[in-house]
């Protein structure tokens, strides 16, 4: 493995690596610089956006970093927004973070705005008004704000992550290389759910399911996923089931791009997506089982939470929520249950009675971050359902609770029961 | 390894991030995300992964790649910065959220973290329990991996 260093900087980022444009811009530049060339990258890209996940508290190291870049002056050059924080800023009393994570983490969300990024405090920002256009670069992180913009709207973004994200809005660029080229964006699998019975790909489990699967069989590589159904102009449905399927695809995996035939805007055809040597695997109606079943880790059917809204939560999913909810008994006592979603989407859904539809029947609505990364859920619970196939993967590990793979139907059926209430008629 | 079995063997990689190490190899036998897989004391607590419970502070940590959340980043550099991180990292591909962690540390810590990427056959040889000793120069220049079995 030959290292030539293929790097070439313009005249004008020679001069914001050399510090004449502030010593911030310097240090942001060593670490774009220092992963273009780990890339093997030949010139930087000018990037239109970016979405910053580092003011979520994972300890000194990051807040050492973040408030070093503030007392260095450094501003963002271009639009940057912010994934969720470690605390619920509107709602304080849900989370009950230890005395470390209140304080720094209320630093370390601070010192993000005094950057000049914007406080949306949202794992989806593609649903809180930050939509690049397809085939404009960006520089995003958060692992499924990264598949959303690559694939369903068709931005470019490669996998950045805490530090490069904020670096990448201060400088202003990005390595050009992984996901920015187009040669890279081409499938090397393809997934055929042709043989899927029409009435399951319909129902919302299916596409957590759906992402498992895919995470499980490509990894990092990108596939393309032919035989779903799918309309991106359909009052959000499809968008929130690519959400739903990339964001589990993103935690199973390490998918940062899948391309769903006919459905999103790269993928008119199979053919023009398709890369050399592709191979294409049939897939059933028994592997989304399979794949659902290995998110659900509880052995009982007893419920203590139920968990919705990762990522983030949109209105077209508080609208189904409160249709779910319409006329029906309130939640039971035992069973604390959750949404999690953006102060953007809360005040539209305050607006249309949404929020207060949740409240009625007894749920909590979170803000600015989520009930898998920071204490909310009581002590002592032990199984928690949800209809998110990422908080399912995750939040055993993050939790030690146990996990209840279902859609919002079982969800809401569950926690009026105070027990799983599985729809197997679902599966047949 | 190849050859008679005790004899030290070189393998050549592709640096990712400078640094010097010496230690005993951690084979990885799926990727890790740091992000939710390791604890602040660099134990591995994903429930999805066959070496839970296994610490890779200290050790020589190979994988194939990286997993997963992209706040793995932060998790390694805090790993660094408490002392709990692996001693190195050996990847057969380039994982730039890896590479940033061991970046910002360096920027805020002057720490040293080699991260190197190697090929397939070279990853596979270096089983669990292989001492090895790492150069990494700056990337992409070549990094030098010494490794010898116990």
């Amino acid at each position: 493995m030959p290292g030539d260093d293929a790097l070439v900087l313009t005249a004008e980022e020679e001069s914001m690596l050399a510090g004449e444009q502030g010593p911030a811009t310097a240090m942001c530049m060593r670490l774009i610089v220092g992963v273009a060339r780990a890339n093997g990258a030949e010139r930087l890209v000018p990037i239109e956006s970016a979405h910053a996940d580092g003011c979520l508290y994972h300890g000194v190291a990051g807040l050492e970093f973040t408030e070093r870049l503030v007392s260095l002056g450094a501003r963002v050059r271009v639009r940057t927004t912010l994934n969720v924080g470690s605390l619920d800023l509107l709602h304080p009393g849900l989370v009950r973070a230890d005395p470390e994570v209140a304080e720094n983490g209320r630093r370390l969300m601070d010192a993000h705005v005094a950057l000049g990024c914007e406080p949306i405090w949202s794992c989806a920002p593609y649903q809180s008004g930050h939509r690049p256009a397809a085939g404009s670069h960006v520089a995003w992180a958060e692992s499924n704000a990264i598949a959303f913009v690559n694939s369903v709207l068709g931005a470019r973004t490669d996998r950045y992550g805490d530090f490069i994200d904020i670096a990448a809005g201060v400088a202003g660029r990005v390595p050009y290389s992984g996901l920015h080229l187009q040669r890279n964006r081409t499938a090397a699998l393809v997934l055929d759910f042709s043989a899927v019975p029409a009435a399951l790909l319909d129902a919302d489990v299916a596409w957590p399911a759906i992402g498992a699967l895919l995470g499980e069989l490509a990894g990092t590589r990108v596939a393309a996923l032919t035989g779903l159904p799918g309309d991106l102009n359909d009052g959000g449905v499809t968008e929130d089931r690519l959400k739903a399927l990339g964001a589990t695809a993103a935690s199973a995996g390490g998918v940062a791009l899948f391309h769903v035939v006919g459905v999103t805007p790269e993928a008119p055809t199979l053919d023009g997506v398709l890369g050399p040597g592709a191979t294409t695997v049939p897939v059933t109606a028994h592997d989304l089982r399979r794949a659902c079943d290995r998110l659900s880790s509880a052995a009982t059917t007893s419920l203590d939470a139920v968990s919705l809204g990762t990522p983030h939560f949109s209105l077209s999913e508080f609208a189904a929520l409160a249709r779910e909810l319409r006329d029906g008994p309130s939640f039971a006592p035992s069973v604390d249950v959750f949404v999690s979603t953006s102060r953007a989407v809360l005040a539209e859904a305050e607006a249309r009675g949404y929020a207060d539809a949740v409240r009625d029947a007894g749920g909590s609505i979170l803000t600015d971050t989520c009930t898998y990364v920071t204490p909310v859920l009581r002590d002592g619970i032990r199984t928690v359902m949800t209809n998110s196939g990422k908080w399912a993967w995750y939040a055993p590990a993050n939790l030690g609770i146990d996990t209840v793979l279902g859609s919002l139907a079982e969800c809401v059926a569950s926690a009026r029961a105070g027990r799983v209430v599985r729809d197997e008629r679902l599966w047949r | 390894m190849s050859g008679s079995g005790d004899e030290p063997v070189t393998l050549s990689g592709r640096s990712l991030h400078p640094g010097a190490a010496d230690g005993v190899v951690l084979a990885l036998d799926e990727p890790l995300s740091f992000w939710g897989g390791v604890d602040a004391r660099g134990v591995i607590v994903d429930a999805h992964h066959p070496q839970r419970g296994v610490t890779v502070a200290g050790q020589i940590l190979a994988m194939q790649a990286g997993r997963g959340s992209s706040s793995s980043t932060a998790v390694l550099a805090e790993l660094i910065r408490s002392g709990h991180a692996p001693a190195a990292l050996f990847l057969a591909e380039c994982d730039a959220i890896l590479v940033i962690g061991a970046l910002v540390a360096a920027e805020i810590y002057g720490t040293s973290l080699p991260i190197v990427q190697l090929t397939d056959d070279d990853l596979a040889r270096l089983h669990t329990g292989t001492h090895a000793a790492v150069l990494a120069h700056t990337a992409p220049r070549p990094a030098t991996v010494i490794a010898k079995p116990r």
